[in-house]
């Protein structure tokens, strides 16, 4: 069992706010230099980068539209560039595009699935031959308690959850014995931009009766990423404030 | 740079990959097969990621099917630089 290497770089998709922005900054603080993908949040992401460079880490912001396999490539030769060896990758950028099923357009429905799960993939794949090569990899994708569970209205949103939880599971399979882990987490309802407009009597359905913080998150993101979880592979660890017990 | 320099430079990159992946060396050989290296298909997706970027030559899965010994992918190797 091999330990993460000095100069391991690590991505972040949609690490400009909320759960993203919260997770680069867990994962400066274990060590990790970190690659802040972003697509339109440029200003929020050179600052985060540039916090994280004051206080000695190494970070930089990368703009990248993940819908584009060329910018999926572009953004990863980048990090690895600038940063060093990319052994690390948490897949967090994500959309909603809400509506009744009977109600949702194609493009409403391509656009989900194509940032929230086909660019995931695209990047696991690009990110799996260093790290196989390596012998260690730490892979952590941003799902949701929506798919596993329905939440009405969000059919596209719960089918590229539910996706990604099911590529969780096989990729973790896949690499397991070279040293490479791929783990989710299920957030819940998180205080951030994404969440704004959705009522205050979902906090209801919370045992906990409060929303998380992107923070709760991107701590469970840090000890997924950590050489602590290396036998942790192919699980989902829901951050919910007990909704899905 | 001649064929049979190639040959030996490619050898040498199959057979160190082949160890990476935990084969016994004292086992690989031309004639090995991939099943009695205990090399699975997960080892020759990532033989084939490593031969892609050090000689350029890219494996489809219906090429990777038909290779059985060490002998076939360093031949097909060559054959496709």
């Amino acid at each position: 069992m091999s330990g993460r290497p000095d100069n391991a770089a690590i991505i972040v998709t949609g690490a400009a706010r909320g759960i993203g922005a919260a997770s680069v900054q867990e994962l400066a603080a274990d060590g990790w230099a970190v690659a802040v993908l972003h697509r339109n949040g440029r200003g929020d992401a050179e600052t985060l980068a540039q916090q994280i460079v004051d206080a000695g880490g190494r970070a930089i912001p990368i703009r990248a539209d993940l819908r584009e396999p060329a910018e999926v490539e572009q953004a990863f030769e980048a990090a690895q560039q600038e940063l060093g060896p990319v052994l690390g990758l948490v897949n967090n950028a994500g959309v909603r595009a809400d509506n009744l099923a009977l109600s949702i357009s194609d493009e409403d429905w391509q656009l989900v699935l194509d940032t929230n799960l086909s660019a995931a993939f695209r990047l696991t794949r690009r990110a799996m031959r260093g790290m196989l090569r390596a012998r260690f990899g730490r892979i952590v994708n941003v799902a949701s308690v929506v798919g596993p569970r329905a939440n009405p209205g969000q059919a596209n949103y719960a089918a590229s959850k539910a996706g990604l939880i099911g590529m969780t599971k096989t990729v973790a399979a896949e690499v397991a014995r070279k040293g490479v882990t791929v783990n989710a987490v299920a957030p819940g309802f998180i205080a951030t931009e994404m969440t704004k407009d959705v009522p205050p009597e979902v906090l209801e359905a919370v045992p906990a009766r409060r929303a998380g913080q992107p923070q709760e998150v991107a701590a469970c993101v840090r000890f997924l990423a950590s050489d602590a979880a290396a036998y942790v592979t192919g699980t989902t660890l829901y951050v919910d404030g007990g909704m899905s017990a | 740079m001649s064929t049979t320099t190639d040959t030996a430079q490619v050898e040498q990159t199959v057979y160190k990959s082949l160890e990476t992946f935990g084969a016994d060396p004292s086992e690989i050989n031309r004639d090995a097969s991939f099943e009695a290296l205990d090399v699975d298909s997960l080892d020759l997706a990532e033989l084939s990621q490593i031969v892609e970027d050090e000689y350029g030559v890219k494996f489809k899965s219906s090429d990777v099917e038909n290779l059985k010994t060490v002998g076939d992918a360093i031949d097909f190797i060559v054959a496709n630089k």
